[in-house]
């Protein structure tokens, strides 16, 4: 006799339900729909619900519901065009919120208070921007470097000792001219390891490491960054950089966006749903800072020009008519201090009104203070990726374009609100979001883009399905033919499997792909296997004259371990393709993995079950396996 | 229905020399396509750009080049894709202009050519994410490798490991050689597939090892030839049935799947086939030739299994 005891029974009913409805979220479809959110990222408050209720009866766009999800409010239409008239009205009506484009999955409720969702889908199927950046950490910690320069040389001229720092590609160079300042000097320089001190903000004791060489005959000092202030230069780069990019994802109102840091210095962005890739990098990738410093009037900027030469703590630059301009070494206000650009008109002029954060408004404010009726600059930087040659190797290195955009006089003592004028009307309207999506630590460069147009996306779910559908038809087509009843079992098996992975992949919340689809496809085709294995095994056993029930009991006994080590090793190979691979490598790996594991349970333990409810408790003569066996 | 009517009886092992002519031979065309005829890499793998764009009508391709080429992309590589609506634009990496730049001249040149163009697929990859994907890919293939090497010897022993081992290189090489020898595209899915591939042949390897080693436990008689051999013959339906079965839903997906998974499909196609010939000759035969016997397993060890089903 072959019967499987209750709890076991019970155990295979209850997966295949409990999978079945976790997988049930998936049969629904969705709406085309609007997410509002605040751009803050409260909670949208009752009001604003009952405010969107109201804008689209005015307009008469008729919606499926309105009604909040999480902290953001969904509106469901009938149709695309709707929801993209929807849009524009919402986006001119809400003030201080962000109108996503986005599908909502049509989950009854009782499915959603579980807490169950469908699939999420790939960026293949569903379409959208997949941005890889690259962050030029070496250009940060340069820059994190240079900010000693301008400290160090204020110092030297304060103590009146006679040295220099300047900055070189991984190092500044402190020269001393005159050997008796020799002690003064390295004091100042071994001050910067004090935890305490200002020019440490980290607070580590061993920020940089300073050698002593010879440059020009004359004693001087090497001050490098240490490794540890690399790294936690770097670190912050990223993670400043993934905040700021953010924040540009959502100025582009995107729905369910992906921002995240890949490996040491990447940073993956992906938009579902967007299709204008241009766009979308136009906002992503720009790279455009503010740098507010005072102009130093006490020098001459053409005489620094002709020189090439600019006078010890100064920077020469140029405004946009080609005139030079002597700027001061530090900065009043960096762009990230920056919290708010507008653009508007002020007197007729085209103007970008601008706020700062308490630091940035404290210096505003003192350096108005100290420096009134004195000529003060805004100088615009765009970072430029270039590819240069170095050791035989191409290597990209971001080039730093710096403009003056606006030179003048401090009229008033300011601190955090003051506007920018001297632009033109689409200048002032192209940097206002520009600016206030924030500043990049450290400049990026784009290394990988993948986009996939809607109606890509569209097809490739569709041929993914009809593929899906078409094999496992084939196979179980197959399987009745040559297996008759025990082939039936493996048909139901497979039924079965396939539930349970989307009832997994459902689960997980891991994005199904194209290739991940094929991860399926491939599963249907191998799950069968051990079903094969195990009813070739049992023909075996009764061509060798044992009874039909001892036949049955052998051929899952003697099949399993064959079974157990091909699989497992087939999982390695899986193993080993989610470790390695990315993206679209990934989503196969998983499906093929979970595929394989619940293919153990189905075509194991599932077709066991059922064979044995069905031969398993009375005396059998024959068995419906097919082929010539008695 | 039944494949064959009773257990089949073919000699299998005394044509293996015949076998291992044929695989050198397929490994000798294989790398020598390679080396002089190389892979037709994707963008995954070189770097540059791809674009795919759908016109409402069939496209003119020599129009379309020579609109490219107006706007300096003369190096522009295009061809249908699926339909004759559909255009393929293949970039190769460019040093100075920005990918944005690039991608976005060309979006306006199609758009002055038509329109009606409408964007269906990019594809950016950098020069350094393509060395590294390249690297990545040689590197998953030889841990997967190692691994599996190490666990058939922890199951098995060394012989059959190296066995499955050389079987899995030989599909792994077999495959490429295919994919260069009629120049199809080499992508990232052309990856998986091959590591795919790895894992269904290695299962088929198993499989028939698996039972060459329960013979080699009760068969006490005739030698490990006559025992491979029947190991074989044993596991043949078996073999034949699952390489079909999985043959079927390939070309579902080869047909059905879209061009996106053509690449995929076919690897795979290649790669069962070549699998399912390998786990028989290439894996049995390199055992046979290390001169495996059942004095070099030890003796059974019990398996602890609860819950046998």
């Amino acid at each position: 006799m072959n019967r499987y005891p209750l709890w076991k029974n019970l155990l295979v009913l209850g997966v295949v339900v409990f999978g079945t409805i976790l997988a049930l979220p998936n049969i629904f479809g969705d709406d085309p729909a609007l997410q509002v959110s605040r751009e803050d990222g409260q909670a949208v408050p009752e009001f604003t619900l009952s405010a969107i209720r109201s804008v689209l009866e005015e307009e008469n766009i008729g919606y499926i519901a309105a009604d909040f999800e999480e902290n953001a409010v969904l509106v469901r239409f009938d149709n695309v065009p709707m929801q993209l008239q929807a849009s524009g009205v919402l986006r001119e009506a809400l003030d201080f919120h962000i109108v996503a484009l986005t599908l909502a999955p049509r989950t009854p409720a009782w499915l959603r208070v579980m807490g169950l969702k469908p699939m999420s889908l790939g960026l293949d199927l569903r379409g959208g921007v997949h941005f890889l950046y690259q962050v030029d950490l070496e250009t940060a910690t340069q820059r994190y470097l240079g900010t000693y320069v301008a400290d160090l040389n204020t110092q030297f001229r304060e103590e009146r000792l006679r040295a220099r720092a300047t900055p070189e590609q991984t190092f500044i160079t402190v020269q001393v001219q005159r050997e008796e300042d020799r002690e003064a000097v390295a004091e100042i320089i071994g001050a910067l390891n004090n935890t305490t001190g200002i020019n440490n903000p980290l607070g580590q004791a061993d920020s940089v490491i300073i050698d002593e060489t010879i440059v020009e005959g004359q004693p001087s000092y090497e001050i490098r960054l240490s490794e540890s202030q690399i790294r936690a230069r770097q670190d912050f780069a990223i993670q400043q950089n993934t905040t700021t990019l953010r924040n540009r994802v959502n100025e582009l109102g995107v729905a369910e966006p992906i921002v995240q840091r890949q490996g040491v210095n990447r940073i993956v962005v992906q938009l579902p749903g967007v299709q204008d890739p241009a766009q979308a990098e136009r906002i992503l990738g720009a790279t455009a800072t503010l740098e507010i410093r005072l102009v130093d009037w006490e020098n001459d900027a053409f005489e620094a020009q002709r020189r090439n030469r600019p006078p010890l703590n100064s920077i020469l630059r140029e405004q946009r008519d080609g005139t030079p301009v002597l700027l001061r070494r530090e900065i009043v206000v960096s762009g990230d201090q920056l919290v708010d650009a507008t653009s508007g008109y002020s007197q007729g002029q085209p103007m970008v009104s601008i706020r700062l954060d308490a630091q940035g408004g404290q210096r505003m404010l003192e350096a108005t203070q100290a420096n009134l009726r004195r000529p003060m600059a805004v100088v615009y930087i765009e970072e430029k990726p270039e590819l240069v040659e170095r050791g035989g190797e191409q290597i990209l290195r971001t080039v730093r374009e710096e403009t003056v955009i606006n030179v003048a006089t401090i009229q008033g003592v300011f601190s955090s609100n003051f506007q920018i004028t001297g632009l033109s009307p689409f200048e002032a309207q192209d940097l206002a979001p520009l600016l206030r999506a924030g500043a990049l630590a450290a400049p990026i460069v784009k290394v990988e883009e993948r986009t996939i147009g809607p109606s890509l996306g569209q097809d490739n779910i569709e041929m993914g399905r009809n593929a899906v559908m078409i094999g496992f038809l084939l196979v179980v087509a197959f399987m009745l033919v040559y297996y008759r009843i025990f082939g039936l079992a493996a048909n139901l098996a497979l039924f079965a499997n396939l539930i349970l992975i989307v009832a997994l992949l459902s689960l997980l919340q891991a994005s199904l792909t194209l290739p991940g689809i094929a991860g399926i496809v491939l599963t249907v085709g191998m799950a069968v296997d051990a079903n094969v294995l195990i009813f070739e095994r049992i023909r075996e056993e009764l061509a060798n004259g044992n009874s039909p029930q001892a036949s049955i009991r052998a051929g899952y006994e003697k099949a399993f371990s064959t079974i157990a080590d091909a699989n497992v090793t087939t999982f390695i190979a899986a193993l080993v393709l989610f470790m390695f691979g990315t993206g679209p490598i990934k989503g196969f790996a998983i499906t093929l993995s979970l595929g394989i594991l619940t293919s153990m349970f189905t075509a194991i333990i599932g077709t066991r079950a059922i064979i044995n409810l069905i031969y398993g408790s009375r005396q059998v003569e024959r068995l419906a396996i097919g082929g010539g066996t008695p | 229905m039944q494949l064959f009517a009773k257990i089949p009886d073919i000699d299998f092992m005394s044509r293996r020399r015949i076998a291992m002519f044929l695989s050198c031979v397929l490994i000798f065309f294989s790398l020598g396509s390679v080396g002089t005829r190389g892979l037709n890499l994707g963008v995954d793998f070189t770097g540059g750009m791809l674009l795919e764009v759908g016109y409402s009508g069939a496209a003119n391709l020599t129009d379309v080049r020579n609109a490219l080429a107006d706007a300096g992309y003369d190096i522009a590589l295009v061809q249908n894709f699926g339909s004759a609506n559909d255009v393929l634009i293949r970039l190769p990496p460019s040093g100075e202009e920005e990918a944005a730049v690039v991608r976005d001249r060309v979006l306006d040149t199609l758009r002055e050519y038509d329109s009606s163009v409408l964007l269906r697929r990019i594809e950016f990859v950098g020069p350094q994410v393509g060395e590294e994907l390249t690297e990545q890919g040689g590197l998953a293939m030889l841990f997967a490798l190692i691994l599996i090497f190490a666990y058939v010897m922890l199951r098995f022993n060394r012989k059959f490991a190296a066995g499955t081992i050389t079987a899995l290189v030989h599909d792994v090489i077999v495959v490429i050689g295919v994919f260069s020898f009629f120049g199809l595209n080499f992508d990232l899915s052309v990856l998986a597939a091959l590591l795919a591939t790895i894992g269904y042949s290695l299962n088929d390897t198993i499989v028939v090892f698996d039972r060459i080693r329960e013979n080699f436990r009760v068969i006490r008689r005739g030698t490990a030839e006559s025992i491979v051999n029947t190991s074989i013959n044993q596991m043949l339906a078996r073999t034949l049935i699952t390489s079909f079965t999985t043959l079927l839903v390939l070309s579902a997906l080869y047909i059905w799947g879209g061009q996106a998974v053509n690449g995929f499909a076919e690897a795979l196609i290649v790669g069962v086939i070549v699998g399912t010939y390998s786990s028989i000759y290439v894996a049995c035969t390199v055992a046979l030739a290390l001169k495996v016997s059942p004095a070099d397993l030890l003796p059974p060890k019990r398996q602890e299994i609860d819950d046998m089903p």
